[in-house]
């Protein structure tokens, strides 16, 4: 069962996918690109990381997509005017295709390994997903978080220098 | 049975997919968009590794990678709209002033 | 309690560090100045003396006071440190007594000069390095006041450094100087080496070397014995800094420099570096008689050599710059043949006599050039035909100069006859010494007597030749410049009191110098057989032979120059060639210029055109070239496309990953 579901929503996933590399308009591209956030945000809940799954659809599908969606209205972008050229394409074809053998290979390779935690999906419910994390957050990775805080404050003022019509 | 496998190849196609799509749209929005596509499939490798090793490590990562992500989105599209002001265009044809 | 000998160097360097750094925006008074320099070296002065009776009255003569580490490697510790015993007590006096009386002089010599504080600077820069040479514990610390005095003398002869001539001496006099350095550099590193490597002592300290030299004795080194190559490697350095053959030229050039610098630096303390190091280092030179063979040798034929050449001087300066080294030659005779208490003591009797000498002629040169200058004539000031009957009009003067030609002539009681008469006695007599030796130093001191002689009677007697016009302006100086000649004309007097031989010692005062120097250079003596054979009424005929030698060279001189002043330029035209070959100083310059000056500067000259402007600019341009002609066809990869940049690094990241996972 659990696995047919899987399946469906690895298939939107793709599909959507498609919709983000082929549309013509940025408008349809983004919306394709909100739903593999979607579809990700279900994975991230049957790993049993409902909390990634929230900050999934609120920083990606929230955030980020409405300030891309924004930007694609106010420069009041239509369609593509000019086609791609084939060439082009048919070498970012074998490119990514490359990349996919790639992974392919690396998947029937290698064996997953490593360190073994004990953060089972047991004591994920009984403890929740909320408090594990903030529990390693805050203690074990305070100092990239704080620094992680001020590039955020980094890019909010470069984007304000950079918008602004004069400084 | 889901295997960390059938997550890990479900990345691999979305970041092929975004690969490609970064080599061959013009317009810069859409490669960006593409851009988070690659980063979303590295997400959903970092969480599924995370709950098969039940090790908390790569879900901290992932938060690292969404906060960078919105700090980059900020400040590219910032950047796009400083471009649009100048050219009248946010084709990446049309950056090429960097060159011989 | 000898734990603030750091205080005597420090008050130069202090009274250096004031002068030259505020002396021309803030002090600019010109006596201000020269009563910080002045003050700072008196009171070093005031320190040493506490010090030296200080150790008059301690049993135990030898003391250490280490300031801090300097270098630590490996085995190598080299301290910041300070040594005092009768060796460098004596010279401390001397360094710090002359040195004060010379700064007392300078103000007045120097009064008006451009750079007055500039002078008093680099003055007590030097008095500093000079003690940290005296004073130094070990090799490199003495080391370092080795090139701080070499440096202070080049900057001080170039002085009136818009003259070209002055510039030149300078450079010459650090050049020469360089040549001994690296002598003393290679002796430190045969010692060090040696003794560290064959033996287990890593050290420079003066004591530890002195009390394990005796492990060397088997020790060879180049078909030589280790003590041999080493000593000599640091005679060369003394013949460098103490202007012996063949090192010797750049002293009588560096008269360029103020009268004053000339009478510290280039004939009481830092030419006698040389003879001082030769001292601190007694053990290991007793060790080696070929050494101390060549030492006496050189010294010897310098000390006839340059007395030869100051027969035909007319600059004054030029005369006690050659008196200089002919006196220095005396000095390195003495410690050739193992009598170092002679020769430290004629050191000190030099610095007196030479001083007052020096400080003399400045005297009226000071004069001279007033004279000339009021009358608006262009004289030289320093050209002994020039002067002549100065001694009424310049009594002082005279009488100091002419008590120091006594001194310097070896007449008795004079401190110069007890100095020169011990280093005669034993180059007679020492088991080190020989005839031949003896023969040349009696020749050298005769004609010592008649130079001395023929330059205070060109000067102070005869007629007075200046200038008509500038006849009457010549003056007797002021008091800052007689003080410092009277004192030391009186030390000149009765300085060699400290050291009566045995042999004429009717009062029973015993050699003072003697006895207080004797733990320094007793145990060499002792251990290597140093010593001189002979009965009191031989060393009494020789002094005799001696003084009667002097009094032949100074009747010569009143013979010839003030009774028949006609009778030089007779003799020069009698025998052309060989006034025109002392005229010209044997033409060692000259030979050194195609031997080795010219030589040199050809080389340069073809490493500057041949190869630095061909090979080395070549191989530069050509890189240069080379890159941007490959680049000029690579640029055109950067197509400024965003495309191909993104699919380039991807395939470039797809071949990693691939390498990757096949491994």
């Amino acid at each position: 069962m659990e696995i047919i579901f899987f399946y469906l929503v690895a298939f939107v996933v793709v599909v959507s996918g498609f919709l983000v590399i082929l549309c013509k308009s940025p408008i349809n591209s983004a919306l394709g690109l909100v739903n593999t956030f979607f579809c990700l945000a279900i994975f991230y809940v049957m790993l049993h990381a409902p909390f990634m799954a929230a900050i999934q659809i609120m920083v990606y599908a929230g955030a980020i997509m409405v300030l891309i969606l924004f930007v694609i209205m106010l420069l009041n972008l239509g369609t593509a005017a000019r086609k791609r050229y084939t060439q082009g394409i048919v070498w970012s074809a074998i490119a990514s295709l490359m990349v996919l053998v790639n992974v392919v290979f690396f998947l029937k390779r290698g064996r997953v390994t490593g360190a073994e935690g004990d953060v089972t999906a047991f004591m994920v419910e009984s403890v929740g997903h909320t408090e594990l994390i903030g529990r390693t957050m805050f203690t074990e990775f305070i100092l990239p978080f704080e620094i992680a805080s001020i590039l955020l404050l980094v890019a909010i003022v470069g984007a304000v220098v950079l918008a602004k019509k004069e400084v | 049975m889901i295997t960390v496998y059938h997550y890990m190849g479900v990345a691999g196609i979305l970041f092929a997919m975004g690969t490609y799509g970064v080599l061959t749209r013009r317009n810069a929005i859409v490669i960006f968009m593409c851009i988070e596509l690659m980063l979303n499939s590295v997400n959903l490798t970092f969480i599924s590794l995370s709950t098969h090793l039940q090790n908390m490590d790569g879900q901290i990562f992932v938060f690292f990678i969404m906060a960078v992500a919105a700090a980059e989105a900020a400040v590219g599209l910032a950047l796009m709209i400083t471009f649009y002001r100048n050219r009248e265009s946010i084709d990446v044809d049309d950056m090429n002033m960097l060159k011989w | 309690m000898y734990d603030k000998l750091w205080l005597i160097p420090f008050f130069p360097l202090l009274g250096c560090i004031i002068n030259g750094l505020l002396g021309k925006r803030f002090i600019k008074n010109e006596k201000v100045i020269g009563a910080i320099g002045t003050g700072a070296v008196f009171l070093s002065f005031l320190v040493s003396c506490k010090y030296f009776f200080q150790l008059l009255g301690d049993s135990v003569k030898t003391h250490e006071n280490v300031v801090a580490s300097w270098i630590t490697v490996g085995n190598l510790h080299i301290d910041w440190g300070f040594l005092l015993d009768p060796l460098s007590a004596i010279m401390l006096l001397v360094v710090c007594g002359v040195g004060s009386l010379i700064h007392l002089y300078s103000i007045g010599y120097m009064h008006g000069e451009e750079g007055f504080y500039r002078y008093f600077s680099y003055l007590n820069l030097f008095i500093f390095a000079m003690l940290m040479l005296v004073l130094g514990n070990n090799l490199l610390v003495m080391f370092v006041g080795w090139e701080g005095v070499g440096l202070c003398s080049y900057l001080l002869i170039g002085y009136y450094f818009e003259k070209k001539s002055a510039g030149d001496a300078a450079k010459k006099a650090f050049v020469m100087n360089r040549v001994g350095d690296f002598g003393f550099l290679l002796g430190l590193f045969v010692i060090f080496w040696t003794l560290g490597s064959n033996h287990g002592v890593w050290t420079l300290n003066f004591v530890e070397i002195s009390e394990n030299a005796h492990l060397l004795s088997g020790d060879m080194m180049l078909g030589l014995g280790v003590t041999t190559v080493a000593t000599l490697c640091f005679f060369l350095g003394a013949t460098g800094k103490s202007a012996q053959l063949p090192l010797y030229t750049w002293l009588p050039d560096a008269m360029e420099g103020p009268t004053p610098v000339s009478a510290l630096i280039h004939a009481a303390t830092m030419v006698t570096a040389g003879v001082y190091m030769i001292g601190r280092m007694n053990v290991l030179f007793a060790m080696s008689p070929t050494t101390m063979a060549v030492v006496a040798l050189v010294g010897a034929l310098t000390a006839i050599f340059a007395a030869s050449i100051g027969f035909a001087q007319n600059d004054i300066k030029r005369v006690l710059a050659y008196s200089t080294v002919s006196q220095l030659g005396f000095m390195f005779v003495a410690m050739g043949v193992g009598a170092f208490t002679a020769g430290i003591f004629h050191l000190m009797t030099h610095a007196f006599f030479k001083a007052c000498l020096f400080l003399g002629s400045g005297s009226v040169i000071h004069a001279m050039h007033h004279a000339f200058h009021h009358a608006h004539l262009d004289d030289d000031a320093q050209d002994m035909r020039n002067m002549g009957g100065l001694r009424k009009k310049m009594p002082i003067t005279w009488a100091t100069f002419g008590i120091s030609c006594l001194a310097i002539s070896g007449l008795p009681f004079f401190s110069g006859f007890f100095s020169k008469d011990e280093i005669l006695w034993w180059a007679f007599a020492s088991s080190r010494g020989s005839l031949l030796i003896w023969g040349i130093v009696v020749v050298a001191a005769c004609m010592t007597a008649f130079y001395m002689f023929r330059c205070l009677i060109m000067t102070f007697h005869g007629e007075q030749k200046t200038n008509a016009k500038a006849k009457d302006h010549v003056h007797e100086s002021p008091w800052t410049i007689t003080v410092p000649l009277i004192v030391l004309a009186g030390l000149a007097t009765v300085g060699g009191l400290i050291g009566i031989p045995h042999a004429i010692d009717i009062a029973h005062l015993g050699n003072k110098l003697e006895a207080f120097l004797a733990p320094v250079f007793e145990h060499s003596q002792h251990l290597y057989k140093i010593e001189a054979h002979g009965s009191a009424s031989t060393e009494i005929s020789l002094m005799v032979l001696s003084v009667l030698i002097a009094c032949v060279g100074i009747c010569a001189a009143y013979f010839m120059y003030k009774k028949n002043p006609e009778l030089p330029a007779k003799f020069t035209s009698k025998f052309p060639k060989f006034h025109r070959f002392i005229f010209n100083k044997w033409f060692v310059d000259e030979a050194y210029d195609v031997l080795f000056v010219n030589s040199t500067k050809k080389l340069g000259i073809f490493c500057w055109k041949g190869f630095d402007v061909k090979v080395v600019d070549g191989i530069v341009n050509g890189v240069a070239k080379v890159v941007g002609g490959l680049s000029s066809v690579l640029r055109h990869t950067q197509t400024g496309l965003f495309h191909n940049y993104a699919l380039t690094m991807v395939l470039g990241t797809v071949v990693m990953v691939a390498i990757f996972i096949l491994n």
